[in-house]
């Protein structure tokens, strides 16, 4: 769900398409500093411009073998999906039993990652099959579609990395970031992260509802209220199917095993979504929140150029090196850089488009994130534990009396400032 | 539909399969063995002239079936892009079997009619929508009926005029089939409307407007005229109308200037216009008109962003980025050609998604919102 606005917009015009996305741009005409440091406003602009160009050859190329591709991918994970079904109505017999846990748990991977995730970004649109839609395609997880896709597909790829707008930096849980004040509950970063990866489909869910916002006053109460609507349908559809509906039908398993044949075939699912969860958090935690990505302010980034926001999106992800298979299962977000860049592009064309990414990185200058899972993972756990402990800086520290005399001061500056514009309204 | 297919389609079968639909499952298995999915296969292709085809389908179990004059989204895929236009069905549904058949003149610059005059195969895939549209005879029949037509117009009326032939019921005490074509070549159908010149209820006549036959009845385009030569009565004739808007409009006013416009039946055939030529002017010019279907009102296209434009005229579209980033403001463009503001790529499909926020009309568009 997005926000619906009644006022007509009169400061923004996409022709040109050279302009921050609202409401990162604004009429003091003043530019983004973001990447100033390290090139200069004709280089960032033809940075933009060879992005574009890759952009748009990549996407003149689409066609039959990417559509192929998906279908096969889709295929891949229906029959893993059935056959894991059968595998676990087998607990008599433990060796297809765990294979069916893992092919149950494969087919979810598959049908959150390269499936779902890409195809709600619109990367298949362009196809025009009502099964792989951006806007009618829902996933294989207790988080609604609708309120995922505003989270992920609008704020967190919109305003990636900029503090206070894309809340994905830490979930609004974890400290990962320098810039995040600090509080006493971050002390628990490490067993928090580990909680958050054990049920991250939940996590996911509860993300959506943005319950912060609503607490803060930024969302209506009927917002609110549609989204814990949309979030519980959505629940008791999982939890009907994998907790209810799968397990009555082990009961006729019931006279051949025994009594247990239904909890076996829960735990079996129970399982297999444990499996998809822990896998979907390493994955996404290894884009954004190794060390070396980097976070911005708003400030930073208000009226940036189109060469601007690609470089927020190179400077705030890493990807993950690995086989093809690997990156597969992470539905090719191991190039999360990629994925930023061209959120809209079949991730199936992330690697062929890397090559050429990196070949620009170098002839710019500009660094490239990328190691092996081992690495990155250490790097972000490495983060958590270092971000948990209480800063030394009383300005870090979130609820410090310099802290709190801090946002005082700012609340004020702004209550002056907006009074002042009434008064030059007036 | 069969018992086992509105069993695959029930609810509880959905509750097992949730979040997807059955039909998500079962076209990997088979493209034709959806519950609820119309699709069928090509089993007939015939050339009626020299541009305009014949194709006939054979429609799985999840064809519901059509009352003649209603029309059907015909969708093939080429290179992975499923290209979507309408057509109306032209066989009878009187015929035996589930087969029916749609007639298609290839225009110029229409790809899918041009797709199925040139490359459609015997044995391809088509995937369909149920039949749709009310422009479908009252279930009691007047005593007079006209169907009338103009080119490829002719498709829905003569599905309606094939099926009262066949089928055994009461007809009108008289059924005038009046058909406009630019010359016989191009003339669809000819064969067998020439059969049915000696019918003694139905009175077949064609008017060749580029190319009159020597001692026509009647010549030249449509006008009150031809309907007085004919003896029609607009007051008591329930007619048809199908053709390009010219004909419709000029039936229409005739009608009206004799207080029968309540007679009428029209609908319209829309063309798609994706001449390169006339594309590259209508972008420069920002002209032409933008629909928005689905809250029934209309803009002339400012050049500004499908969104911007919407927004413009008092819709609320969803929206996000509005830099072509996030897809929240995605939408189906039911017709007409866009052009994206960043690519300038520009795209003239019928029922292909489009992001607002980073494309602009090029001439007449109509989308869902």
């Amino acid at each position: 769900m997005s926000h619906k606005r009644t006022t007509i917009p009169v400061h923004y015009d996409a022709t040109g398409h050279n302009q921050a996305p609202a409401p990162l741009s604004d009429a003091t005409g003043r530019q983004a500093t973001i990447g100033l440091d390290i090139m200069s406003r004709e280089e960032l602009d033809s940075f933009g411009t060879e992005l574009d160009a890759v952009r748009l050859r990549t996407l003149e190329s689409l066609g039959q073998a990417d559509a192929n591709y998906i279908r096969r991918i889709i295929r891949i994970q229906q029959w893993s999906e059935i056959l894991g079904r059968i595998g676990i109505f087998t607990p008599f017999f433990w060796p297809t039993f765990v294979a069916g846990i893992m092919l149950l748990g494969l087919s979810k991977i598959l049908e959150n990652m390269e499936i779902g995730h890409n195809v709600m970004h619109g990367q298949y649109d362009w196809m025009n099959d009502p099964l792989i839609d951006g806007k009618r395609y829902e996933w294989d997880n207790v988080a609604p579609a609708q309120d995922w896709k505003h989270g992920h597909n609008y704020l967190h790829h919109t305003y990636t990395n900029i503090h206070g707008m894309d809340k994905d930096i830490g979930y609004g849980l974890l400290r990962i970031d320098e810039a995040q004040p600090w509080y006493p509950n971050h002390r628990f970063n490490l067993p928090a992260a580990t909680l958050l990866m054990l049920f991250f489909e939940w996590g996911v869910m509860y993300h959506g509802l943005e319950l912060g916002d609503y607490l803060k006053g930024d969302m209506s109460k009927e917002e609110f209220l549609a989204r814990k609507k949309r979030a519980l349908a959505k629940t008791r559809r999982q939890v009907f199917k994998d907790y209810v509906a799968f397990p009555v039908l082990a009961l006729a398993l019931v006279p051949m095993v025994g009594w247990w044949a239904p909890l076996a075939v829960l735990g079996a699912t129970f399982t297999a979504n444990i499996i998809r969860n822990i896998w979907t958090f390493l994955i996404i935690f290894c884009g954004h929140f190794p060390a070396e990505v980097q976070t911005f302010d708003e400030d930073e980034a208000k009226n940036e150029s189109r060469g601007q926001w690609y470089l927020r999106q190179l400077l705030g992800s890493a990807n993950i090196s690995g086989t093809r298979p690997f990156h597969i299962l992470s539905g090719n977000l191991s190039h999360q850089i990629e994925h930023h860049l061209f959120p809209d592009i079949p991730a199936r064309r992330y690697p062929e488009v890397a090559r050429e990414i990196r070949d620009i990185c170098e002839r710019h200058n500009l660094p490239y994130n990328t190691g092996r899972l081992s690495k990155q993972l250490l790097s972000v756990a490495r983060q958590l534990g270092a971000y948990g402990a209480k800063p030394s800086d009383p300005y870090l520290v979130g609820n410090s009396p310099e802290s709190k005399a801090l946002r005082r001061a700012k609340r004020e500056a702004a209550r002056a400032s907006a009074e002042g514009a009434e008064h030059l309204t007036a | 539909m069969g018992v086992v297919r509105t069993a695959l389609a029930s609810r509880a079968v959905g509750s097992v399969t949730s979040p997807h639909h059955v039909d998500h499952y079962l076209e990997k298995l088979h493209p034709l063995w959806t519950a609820e999915a119309v699709r069928a296969r090509v089993v007939g292709i015939e050339r009626e002239t020299d541009n305009a085809t014949t194709v006939t389908l054979r429609p799985n179990g999840a064809w519901k079936g059509f009352t003649p004059g209603q029309h059907v989204e015909f969708g093939v895929e080429v290179d992975g892009v499923r290209k979507v236009r309408v057509f109306s069905v032209s066989s009878s549904a009187a015929a035996k079997g589930r087969n029916f058949s749609v007639s298609v003149k290839a225009h110029p610059d229409g790809f899918v009619s041009r797709f199925l005059n040139s490359r459609l195969a015997s044995g391809e895939l088509v995937y369909l929508s149920q039949a749709q549209g009310d422009f479908v005879l009252p279930a009691g029949l007047p005593d007079e009926l006209l169907l009338l037509s103009g080119g490829s117009g002719i498709t829905p009326v003569m599905s309606m005029l094939r099926t009262l032939l066949d089928s055994d019921a009461i007809r009108p005490r008289r059924i005038t089939f009046l058909h406009y074509a630019r010359s016989r070549e191009d003339e669809m159908f000819t064969e067998q409307l020439d059969g049915w010149d000696d019918l003694p209820d139905v009175d077949v006549v064609r008017v060749y407007t580029r190319e009159p036959e020597q001692g026509a009845e009647l010549t030249g385009r449509f006008s009150v005229d031809h309907l007085k030569h004919l003896g029609i009565d607009p007051a008591t004739t329930l007619t048809y109308v199908c053709g390009p808007a010219g004909l419709i409009a000029s039936v229409r006013d005739a009608y009206s200037e004799q207080d029968a416009a309540d007679q009428v039946r029209f609908e319209y055939f829309k063309v798609p216009t994706i001449d390169p030529a006339l594309l590259e002017a209508a972008a420069a010019a920002a002209s032409g008109t933008l629909t928005f279907d689905r809250s029934g009102s209309e803009a002339t296209n400012s050049g500004n962003t499908i969104l911007e434009q919407a927004e413009a005229a008092g819709l609320t579209p969803e929206y996000g980025c509005r830099m072509g980033v996030c897809n929240t403001c995605a939408i189906k463009k039911l017709h007409g050609a866009v052009r994206h503001v960043i690519s300038g790529e520009i795209n003239a499909n019928t029922d292909e998604t489009i992001k607002p926020c980073v494309h602009v009309p090029v001439g007449d568009v109509a989308v869902a919102l």
